[in-house]
C-alpha cells in the first residue's frame, strides 16, 4: 500500500483486490447488504471490482423486521438500479419457525436473533464466503480480526486460532460447512468511509442526515419510537432534530442530535467528533467491555 | 485531520514486554488527538481501578494485548489507525516475544517502517536485534530505534549515544535497511513522541511523529519493473470484450506497453488501462485496475503480465526464507500448496538449507526440521513453472504462503531469495 496513491485510493485498491480474490478462490460467496453506509461502500467497491460484468455473487440482507422503513426502501431501490440479485433472510421467519424466541419487555431487541437467521441462511444457500462491512477501528475485538476471518461449522470465530495472514496473501480454503467472513473495509476508519461516500457521490438513506423524529431518551441515548419498542412510563417521547451515525435494528440504534443535513456537513461533523461511533449509538456494545468479542465468538458479524 | 490527498504510512511496533510499547502507542494516539472522549473515559476509569492514582495510564488505550496475556491466550497483532494533516497511519501493534514471531511477521509484512523499542536502562538486547533483523528480512527499509524511559537514565546524552552506537554497529549488517532514526523518548511523559523535549535540549533531531510524517517511502516495495498478476477476467456482457483485472504489483502499466504474458511467454501490447471511472493514462503499483490487450491471447488468473524488456524466467524451483508458522514441523519432502500472488501450485520441500539461530542471528547448518516460529532457508520444487522475483526486488511477486492441504492452515510465510 501507500507510496504515492492517496490514502483513499490505496484503501480502495486494497478492497477491490480482496473482493476479486474471494470471487476467484471461493465457490459461493455472498455480500451482506444492510442498507447501512458501510455496506453501501461495499456495493460501490463491488461495482469497481466487477463491472462491466455482473457481480459473481448475490446480495443478502438479514431483515430483523424492525428496520427503518427508509432503509428498506433504499435497499430495494439500490438493488434494482444495480440489477443484481437480493436474498432476504428474515428474522421473523426464524421466530415463526421456532428457531429463536422473541425477546420481550423494555430493551427487547432482535439484534441477537439475527445471528441464527444469518447462520441458517448461510447453510441453506451453501455460502462459503460472506462479505461484511466491518472495520477494525470500530472496537477492540475487531482490531485483531483478520481480513479473511475463518468460521467453523457453527459459524464461530476463534480468536485463538486465527490463520496467519501475511502480506495480501489470503487463505480462503474451507471445508464443506465452514466459511470465511471477509472484511474488505478492515483498514478503513469511519472518516474514510464518509470521505469515500462524499468523493464517490454515493446516495445514502435519508436517516443519515438531520431530520425531525419522534424519539425518547434511554441510558443517555436517543431512540426512535416505534410500536414494537416498549417504553418505560418515564420515557416520554419528544421531537428532536437528529441523524444516525450507524444503521442497525431500530431497537438498538441510537440517534445523535445534529443539524448536519448534507454530506459535507456530516463529514465535517464526523471529523470533529469526540466520541466513537459504537460508543455513541450502539446499545449492543455497551452491555459489557467484551460485548463484541463474545458475540463474534458466537457467530455474529 | 486527514485530507483526501494524504498518503498512508504503514508501521509496525515491536519491543520486549515492559519496554513501554503500549505506552508509546497510547501516547502517539493521544497526543495526535486520535483518542475519542468515550475511549479516554474508559481508560481513565480503568487507570483508577488499576493504579489508584489520578494519572491516566495511556498504555491501557491499547489494552487488547494485555488482556490476552492475562487470559493466557495467543497474543496477536492489533491494528490502530490515526491521522495527521500530512499522513494517515496504519499501525500494526505486534507482539515481541520469540514464541509469537509468526504473529509479528503477519503484522510487519505490510509495514513501510518499524519502530524498535529499547529500554534505556537495558540498552540493545537480544530481542532488539531479532526484531530489527526480522524487519530487514521483511524488506522494511526504515527503522526507528526508540530509546525509551530516558527519564530513568537522567536524560543522559552519553547513555543515548552509547545505545545508538551499539545498534548502529549491528544495523550495518542488515541488508536492505535504508535508514535508521535514533530518537530518545520518554513515552510516559511524552518527550519527543509528538512534542519536543525540554529535558533533552542536547537532542537536535525531530520528534517521532515528525519523522513518521516525513519519512520518504516511495519506491520501497518494488524496483520499478512492470508486474501485473491477473486476478480475474471480466467479460463485457454486451461487447464480449475481455478485461483482465488485477492489482499492479510493480512499476507502472500504460496503454501501448509491450508486455509478455507469463509463464506462456506470449507477447502482446496493453491496449487500455481502466477503472470504473474510465480509462487511465497509466496506473502504478499498488493500484487495482483492469487492462485490455491488443491481441486475442489466452490469459487467465495466475498469469502475469510483465514488461517485455525485463520479464523474469518462469522457474521450477525456488529458494526462499520461510518463517514456519504451524505447530507440526516442516520436514524435508513435505508437500504443500503454495500461493504466490495469484498463482497457486503444489510444492515439495526438497531441501532445508539452513536455520536461523534466533539468539546469535547466525545461519546454522541444515536442520532436520523447522519448528513453529523458526526462520530458515529452503529449496522448493514446484509442480508447474511459477513466475516470481526475488523478494528484495519486489515484495509482492517475491512473497508467498504455504498451505497444508490436509488442514487448510497457512503454515509458512516465504520470501523468495532466488527464483
Ligand atoms: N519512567 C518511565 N516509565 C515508562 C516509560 N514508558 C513506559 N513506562 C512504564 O513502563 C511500564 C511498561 O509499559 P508498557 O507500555 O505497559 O510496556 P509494554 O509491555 O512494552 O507494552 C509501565 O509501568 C509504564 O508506565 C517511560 O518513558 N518512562
Amino acid at each position: 500500500m501507500s507510496r504515492t496513491l492517496t490514502h483513499l485510493d490505496a484503501l480502495e485498491s486494497e478492497a477491490i483486490h480482496i473482493m476479486r480474490e474471494v470471487a476467484a478462490e471461493l465457490e459461493k460467496p455472498v455480500l451482506l447488504f444492510s442498507g447501512g453506509k458501510d455496506s453501501i461502500v461495499l456495493l460501490r467497491l463491488a461495482e469497481k471490482a466487477f463491472r462491466p460484468g455482473r457481480f459473481p455473487f448475490p446480495l443478502m440482507h438479514v431483515d430483523t423486521g424492525h428496520n427503518f422503513p427508509e432503509v428498506i426502501e433504499y435497499r430495494d431501490r439500490r438493488v434494482a438500479e444495480l440489477g443484481e440479485r437480493l436474498i432476504v433472510a428474515s428474522v421473523q421467519e426464524s421466530i415463526d419457525a421456532g428457531r429463536v424466541t422473541e425477546e420481550t419487555g423494555v430493551g427487547a431487541s432482535r439484534n441477537r436473533l439475527q445471528t441464527t437467521t444469518l447462520l441458517d441462511a448461510i447453510e441453506e444457500h451453501g455460502f462459503d464466503a460472506a462479505f461484511g462491512g466491518a472495520r477494525r477501528d470500530e472496537e477492540r475485538a475487531r482490531a485483531k480480526e483478520r481480513i479473511f476471518s475463518f468460521r467453523d461449522d457453527f459459524g464461530g470465530w476463534d480468536p485463538r486460532a486465527q490463520r496467519p495472514e501475511p502480506w495480501n496473501l489470503y487463505n480462503g480454503r474451507v471445508r464443506r460447512g465452514e466459511s470465511v467472513r471477509v472484511f474488505p473495509l478492515s483498514n478503513w476508519t469511519e472518516l474514510d468511509v464518509w470521505s469515500y461516500i462524499e468523493r464517490e457521490g454515493l446516495e445514502l438513506p435519508n436517516i443519515y442526515f438531520a431530520h425531525e423524529r419522534e424519539v425518547f431518551a434511554r441510558d443517555g441515548m436517543l431512540y426512535a419510537t416505534a410500536d414494537f419498542i416498549e417504553r418505560r412510563p418515564e420515557e416520554e417521547p419528544f421531537v428532536e432534530t437528529v441523524r444516525y451515525r450507524t444503521v442497525g435494528d431500530m431497537s438498538c440504534t441510537g440517534a445523535v442530535r445534529s443539524d448536519a443535513a448534507t454530506l459535507p456537513e456530516v463529514v465535517a461533523e464526523i471529523a470533529a467528533t469526540r466520541v466513537t461511533e459504537r460508543g455513541e449509538t450502539r446499545a449492543d456494545d455497551r452491555v459489557s467491555e467484551a460485548a463484541m468479542e463474545d458475540r463474534k465468538v458466537a457467530g455474529y458479524f | 485531520m486527514a485530507t483526501t490527498t494524504a498518503t498512508t504510512l504503514r508501521l509496525a511496533t515491536a519491543g520486549s514486554v515492559d519496554d513501554g510499547k503500549s505506552t508509546l502507542i497510547g501516547r502517539l494516539l493521544y497526543d495526535a488527538k486520535s483518542v475519542l472522549a468515550d475511549q479516554l473515559e474508559q481508560v481513565a476509569e480503568a487507570s483508577k481501578r488499576r493504579n489508584g492514582d489520578g494519572e491516566i495510564d495511556l498504555s491501557l488505550l491499547t489494552d487488547g494485548l494485555r488482556a490476552e496475556r492475562e487470559q493466557g491466550i495467543t497474543i496477536d497483532v492489533a491494528y490502530r489507525y490515526f491521522a495527521t494533516a500530512r499522513r494517515r497511519f496504519i499501525l500494526a501493534d505486534c507482539p515481541g516475544h520469540v514464541q509469537y514471531t509468526r504473529n509479528m511477521l503477519t503484522g510487519a509484512s505490510t509495514a513501510d517502517l518499524a519502530i524498535v523499542l529499547v529500554d534505556a536502562r537495558n540498552g540493545v538486547v537480544e530481542q532488539t536485534r531479532r526484531h530489527a533483523f526480522i524487519a530487514s528480512l521483511l524488506g522494511i527499509r526504515h527503522i526507528v530505534l526508540a530509546v525509551n524511559k530516558m527519564d530513568l537514565v537522567d536524560f543522559s546524552e552519553d547513555r543515548f549515544d552509547e545505545i545508538s552506537r551499539d545498534f548502529c554497529e549491528f544495523a550495518r549488517g542488515l541488508t536492505g535497511v535504508r535508514d535508521v532514526a535514533y530518537i530518545p523518548i520518554d513515552a510516559k511523559h511524552g518527550d519527543n513522541v509528538v512534542h519536543g523535549s525540554e529535558r533533552m535540549p542536547w537532542y537536535g533531531g525531530v520528534t517521532m511523529l515528525e519523522h513518521l510524517e516525513t519519512v520518504e517511502v516511495a519506491g520501497d516495495h518494488d524496483d520499478g519493473r512492470l508486474r501485473f498478476p491477473v486476478q480475474w477476467v471480466i467479460r463485457d456482457p454486451e461487447s464480449g470484450e475481455r478485461e483482465y483485472a488485477g492489482q499492479v504489483a510493480g512499476g507502472t502499466v500504460r496503454a501501448g506497453d509491450e508486455v509478455v504474458v507469463l509463464p506462456a511467454g506470449v507477447r502482446t501490447t496493453i491496449a487500455d488501462v481502466r477503472t470504473l471511472d474510465g480509462s487511465l493514462d497509466a496506473a502504478e503499483a499498488p493500484r487495482s485496475v483492469t487492462v485490455t490487450l491488443a491481441d486475442d491471447v489466452d490469459v487467465a488468473r495466475g498469469d502475469m503480465l510483465c514488461g517485455a524488456a525485463d520479464a523474469p524466467e518462469p522457474v521450477r524451483e525456488i529458494e526462499a526464507d520461510v518463517c514456519w508458522m504451524a505447530d507440526a514441523p516442516l520436514r524435508p519432502r513435505g508437500r504443500y500448496a503454495l500461493k504466490l500472488g495469484t498463482q497457486s501450485v503444489r510444492v515439495i520441500a526438497d531441501e532445508l538449507i539452513d536455520v536461523l539461530d534466533v539468539h546469535t542471528l547466525d545461519r546454522g547448518a541444515a536442520p532436520a526440521e523447522l519448528a513453529a516460529n523458526d526462520i530458515g532457508r529452503v529449496r522448493l520444487r514446484v509442480s508447474r513453472p511459477v513466475v516470481a522475483d526475488a523478494y528484495e526486488a519486489n515484495r509482492a511477486t517475491g512473497a508467498f504462503i504455504l498451505i497444508d492441504e490436509t488442514t487448510n492452515d497457512t503454515v509458512a510465510a516465504g520470501m523468495v531469495s532466488r527464483a
